[in-house]
This record gives structure tokens, C-alpha cells and sequence, in this order.
């Protein structure tokens, strides 16, 4: 029978992530979130710790482990912040991911020793203003010229693009078209502060209020032709496998704030008095802490399941949408049932339970809609 | 070449309710969860960076239970280099008399020793006597309660901080013993490749008559001291209330001053 346990590594780095988070984020997150502010003495610590350097070789200065690894360091982080999270997952899995999959031995040694220690971040830019899941829809292009790109366009919603340590963003932009007449899309690599490209303003957003969120624009950008990722051409297969894998990630982030719901209800529980009785001793309560349980036990099986198909290297495409979708159900459900236990107080900003109520919504959205995952798994049976 | 050895223990998690056992008194170790103490984390971290600054070895030493190999791990996924760990039924109850016996003897059992650093208390015990009893037993130079510790060629010197002496600069040649305080560095986490490591690092293990102790020296029923009885901490009682007609500011002050806080 299967071991749903964790092996010791994994579960000693379990611990030393719950310690940080409990220790290093706790105390100082909602105060960030508050004034929106991009925590970069978090950042810092983490990138001290390995944790952007966790899935990736030594040789590049990672720290030899895997994408697993990262999940159960995202779902600790998750369970005190999302922001936090966020910040580490878009780096590693869409900032340093595709350099160290796609990239050349030269590209590798350019970016990643630094994107491992955390000094710096790297971007990954798909989704575009006028269209998110159909990314096949990309709008922006770039065009070989004198041993240059020339890229034009814009992209929206990209996560750590506009940090002081951004080093730069990957762009997916037309290049071309394909023998059959659709588009020829690819990757390129576009450092921060090249001439033409712009970083808007930081969204204002609903929740993730400590995560860096952009819109890029591109005005003649131009950049040595070697700064194409991968193969010509490639780009749109690139991406879709980018994201399979980094559904998974996000499942391990929704399971974190699903998991973070249950640990604040069940110390409020035990404190809050009414009608004479703690709280918890009503069975309306028990039952809603019980559901919580249960939505976040089930999805972190679903990721755990997603992730141990990934490392052996099967097709997991399905596996992975099912993790997503049920961890951002359980996530969406779990915070609002935690602030519906925390009554008034869920309601204000001062306790994780609201920021976690605010955070939810996203996981439903980023990384392919829940709508985008139901898709997947229909058309992976046959439908 | 600097050796340097790093008394540890495993500690219950302050976080969580730790309680004494109803039947001999001695700590809970079921009830709470357990880690390497706080204090002791820096008495890695300090040895540690001594180590990056220039050659030498860090052995981390436990006295403890079987299950404090997980503290023993904490420490070596840090970065120490291997570790003793000293595990016997006999010393359940032991007290820090004993308990230093055993350490002393442990350490003399290791390589020419230059430093010996540990916490200047546990935080669960909180006796703060077993530095000071293990540097007498090994005739050690004692340099406790150090909040900075400087090694320069065969000389160690520490800036002592007490609450009723201020602070005192040490210095004593090596070999010596060096207790820190809290104050002393932030630890670092460990990292995963660290993590990984540790599994790998060289763990041995003693018991008391490998270290040339008697059982009947050490354990509950040989210790100086017993507890009688335990009861939880009462409930906090409320402040007293410093209502402000004119003359609250020197009131305060002269609350703070009875209390010796200020």
C-alpha cells in the first residue's frame, strides 16, 4: 500500500518552513499588507534559506531537491500567507523554471545562480490584456531584425515584474507564422530596463496585496537575438508545460490557506465565548471545522498525488488540473466559513482569517481558470 | 584549526502546554511537542559562523532520549559537522549535577577541544548551572551569559551581560567554555541541501558506562533534588491601575523603581 507520509527530508523541510513562517512572517505580514508593500526582507531570508533554489542542481546554486520539495514549502508559507507565497512559486516556477528548462548552458549559468539565492527575480509574461486562458491569442510580436528581436506590445498581471530585484521577464510574442497558417509563437528573455520597456504602475488589487503585480508594455524593445528561450517556434508548448507543473504549485498554495483556515478557527474556537459556552463546543462550529478539515486533507492528497505522477515522470496533466480545482474550492470554501465562524472579527483586516478570505478568489483564477481546469480533465477523458 | 562543541538539548516547543508527569514529576516529553532549544540554536549559529571565519569543526553533543535525534538533526542541517549524542534509560530524572557528569565525560572522550559553547540556560529547566559545572569539572575557563564572543588565535573574548553586573569583557586562552545568551546572533534556518546533508553526517552514540559512569551516580533516584508537587501557573491577577490626577508620571516611576525594572 502507499505511504501517504512524507520522507524526512521533505518533512524536516516542512518543519524549517512552518518555523519561518510561524517566526519571520507571522509577526510582520499584516502590516505589508496593509500598505501594500512588497516584503523584501522576506524575500531575502528565503532566498538565504535555498527555498528559490529548492527544485534546481547545485551546479547552478540550487539546492538539488525537487518540484515537490517546493510544494511543501509553498503550502507552509500559504498557511500564514499567500503574498509570500505567491512571491516564491511565480519565482521559481514561471521566473527561474523556464531559464533552467529551455535555456541554453549559457542562459543557465547568465541567470540562474542568482534566481536560486534570491537576490534576484525573474518574470514570466503570457497573459495579455485582451486575452488570459487563450493565451494562443497573444497579441504582442517580435521580429527578427539586424540580429535582434524587436518586440511590441503588452501583457497584464505579471507577477514579480516590477521589484527593485526583478532581472528581467520572459515574453511570449508572436514571431512568425507556421506552415499551416496559425501563429508562430516564442520566448524571449527581455532584461529589466532594456530601452522601450515600461512597467505600469502596481495593480490595486483584492487580494495577494504583498505580491508585485504588473502591466508591461513594449515600445520597440530591442534585445540580442540570443535572448530567445528555447526553440523558435516552441513557445505556446513551452508555456502549457509550464503550467501544468505550476498548477500544482498553486494547489500546494491553496491547500496552505485552506490549512491556515482550520489553524486560526480552531484557536479562536477554543477562546470565543457565547451563550455560556466556548464556542466550539456548538456542533454547528464542530461541523463547519470539520468540513475545513476535510476539503484541505482531500486536496493536499490531490496535489500529493499530482506531484509524486510529475517526479516519475508520467503524464500528469489531469492530475494536476483535479489538485488545482479541488485546492481552490477548499480554499474559496474554507475562508469563508473561517470568517463566517470568526463572525465581526472575520470582517476586519487585523485577523489572517479576512486577509485569507481576500487571497481565495485568485487561486480560482491564476494559472488557468477553474473553468480552464474542468476543460482539461473532460478533454483528457476523451470528452 | 578551531574545534569547537556544541552542548544542545531538546526541549519542549514553548509554543505549546508543557507539563510535568503526574507520576515522578519529570517533564512531559508526550505532552508537548519537541524541539532544539532557542538558545541553543544560537550556540550553533555562534559556532558556526567561528568556523566560516576561518578552519575548524563543529561536533554538537546531546544528552538526551532516543528522540532527541531529531534536535541533533536540526543542528547538523545547519551546518555542524557531526555530533555525540549520549542516550540511556538510566538518565531519566537525572539532575544538572549529574547531568554535567555525563557531558564532561562525553567531551573528554572527543579530540583536543579548543571551545565549548552552549546556551547559558534551557528554556525549560531553566537552572543555567550546567555550563558552569561542566567548564569546573573539565578545569575549564568559564566565560558565561555572553551576548558577543570573539575568537582571535588561541584567546576567546566575550562580552558577559548580566541584570546586575551590566556588562563585563572576558578574555581566557583556549581551551575554554563560553555560555550564550539569547542576544548573541539570529540563527539561521536550515536549508534543504543542508537538510539533506545531515542524514549523512556521523552520529555517535554513548551510554553512561560507555563513558565510564556508574548508573547509580545519575538518574531520579540519585538526584540532589526532587520535585514534591506541581501546580499549573495561577491565572494572570489584574495590573494595578494608575488612575492619573496630576501625579501618574511619578507614580509609574515609582512603581517601576519597586519593581527594580527601571
Amino acid at each position: 500500500m502507499i505511504d501517504f507520509r512524507l520522507d524526512s527530508d521533505y518533512e524536516d523541510l516542512r518543519k524549517t518552513v512552518e518555523d519561518f513562517a510561524r517566526s519571520e512572517v507571522a509577526p510582520v505580514i499584516g502590516e505589508y499588507y496593509e500598505h501594500e508593500r512588497f516584503p523584501y526582507d522576506l524575500v531575502a531570508q528565503m532566498g538565504r534559506m535555498g527555498l528559490f533554489g529548492l527544485p534546481f542542481p547545485e551546479s547552478y546554486g540550487g539546492m538539488g531537491g525537487d518540484y515537490f520539495a517546493l510544494c511543501v514549502a509553498l503550502e507552509e508559507l500559504a498557511r500564514v500567507d499567500s503574498s509570500v507565497a505567491i512571491t516564491l512559486e511565480a519565482g521559481v516556477s514561471l521566473g527561474a523554471m523556464p531559464i533552467y528548462r529551455f535555456g541554453t548552458d549559457e542562459q543557465r549559468r547568465q541567470w540562474l545562480p542568482r534566481l536560486c539565492s534570491g537576490e534576484m527575480l525573474g518574470a514570466f509574461g503570457l497573459t495579455e490584456p485582451g486575452g488570459g486562458s487563450d493565451a494562443g491569442a497573444t497579441v504582442t510580436s517580435a521580429t527578427a531584425r539586424d540580429g535582434e528581436w524587436v518586440i511590441n506590445g503588452s501583457k497584464a498581471f505579471i507577477t514579480n515584474s516590477g521589484t527593485d530585484i526583478t532581472g528581467f521577464v520572459t515574453v511570449t510574442a508572436v514571431t512568425g507564422t507556421k506552415a499551416g497558417g496559425g501563429k508562430e509563437i516564442s520566448t524571449i528573455i527581455v532584461p529589466s530596463g532594456t530601452p522601450g520597456f515600461t512597467v505600469d504602475a502596481k495593480y490595486s488589487k483584492v487580494g495577494w496585496n504583498c505580491s508585485d503585480t504588473h502591466g508591461l508594455a513594449f515600445s520597440d524593445v530591442r534585445v540580442p537575438e540570443e535572448n530567445l528561450l528555447g526553440t523558435r517556434g516552441k513557445g505556446y508548448n513551452q508555456f502549457l508545460s509550464i503550467l501544468d507543473e505550476g498548477r500544482i504549485a498553486i494547489a500546494a498554495i491553496g491547500v496552505g490557506l485552506a490549512q491556515g483556515c482550520v489553524d486560526e478557527c480552531l484557536r479562536y474556537v477554543a477562546e470565543r465565548e457565547a451563550f455560556g459556552h466556548k464556542i466550539g463546543d456548538f456542533q454547528a462550529i464542530q461541523f463547519k471545522v470539520a468540513d475545513m478539515e476535510s476539503r484541505t486533507h482531500t486536496a493536499r492528497l490531490a496535489y500529493y498525488a499530482a506531484a509524486s505522477k510529475m517526479l516519475r515522470g508520467e503524464p500528469f496533466k489531469r492530475e494536476a488540473a483535479i489538485a488545482k480545482l479541488t485546492s481552490s474550492n477548499a480554499a474559496m470554501d474554507n475562508a469563508r466559513e473561517a470568517t463566517q465562524i470568526f463572525g465581526g472579527y472575520g470582517f476586519m483586516n487585523e485577523f489572517p482569517v479576512g486577509r485569507f478570505y481576500r487571497d481565495a478568489k485568485i487561486l480560482e483564477v491564476g494559472e488557468g481558470t477553474s473553468e480552464v481546469q474542468r476543460m482539461l480533465i473532460a478533454r483528457d477523458l476523451g470528452l | 584549526m578551531t574545534n569547537i562543541v556544541v552542548l544542545v538539548k531538546q526541549v519542549p516547543d514553548t509554543y505549546s502546554e508543557r507539563k510535568l508527569t503526574e507520576t515522578d514529576h519529570t517533564l512531559d516529553r508526550e505532552s508537548a511537542d519537541a524541539v532544539l532549544d532557542e538558545i541553543n540554536e544560537r550556540a550553533v549559529e555562534e559556532a558556526l559562523k567561528i568556523k566560516e571565519a576561518g578552519e575548524g569543526e563543529v561536533t554538537v553533543l546531546c544528552v538526551g532520549p532516543d528522540r532527541a535525534t531529531d534536535a541533533i538533526r536540526k543542528a547538523l542541517s545547519m551546518g555542524a559537522d557531526k555530533a555525540v549524542h549520549v542516550s540511556d534509560e538510566a538518565l531519566h530524572g537525572s539532575d544538572l549535577v549529574a547531568t554535567s557528569r555525563v557531558i564532561a565525560a562525553a567531551i573528554g572522550k572527543l579530540d583536543s577541544v579548543d571551545l565549548v559553547i552552549a546556551g547559558n540556560e534551557a528554556s525549560d529547566g531553566r537552572g543555567g548551572a550546567v555550563p558552569a559545572v561542566v567548564a569546573e569539572l573539565l578545569g575549564l575557563p568559564q566565560l558565561t551569559h555572553a551576548h558577543h564572543l570573539a575568537v582571535e588565535g588561541s584567546t576567546v573574548k566575550v562580552d558577559r551581560e548580566t541584570a546586575d553586573e551590566g556588562i563585563t569583557h572576558l578574555e581566557a586562552n583556549l581551551p575554554a567554555l563560553v555560555s550564550v545568551t539569547e542576544k548573541i546572533n539570529e540563527p539561521r534556518y536550515p536549508s534543504f541541501k543542508g537538510i539533506m546533508a545531515a542524514k549523512k553526517k556521523p552520529v555517535e552514540t554513548y551510554t553512561v558506562a560507555d563513558l565510564g559512569i556508574d548508573a547509580g551516580e545519575v538518574g531520579l533516584t540519585n538526584a540532589w533534588s526532587a520535585v514534591q508537587s506541581a501546580s499549573p501557573k495561577p491565572p494572570r491577577q489584574a495590573g494595578e491601575r494608575v488612575e492619573d490626577d496630576g501625579e501618574g508620571g511619578t507614580k509609574i516611576a515609582e512603581y517601576l523603581v519597586g519593581q527594580k525594572l527601571v
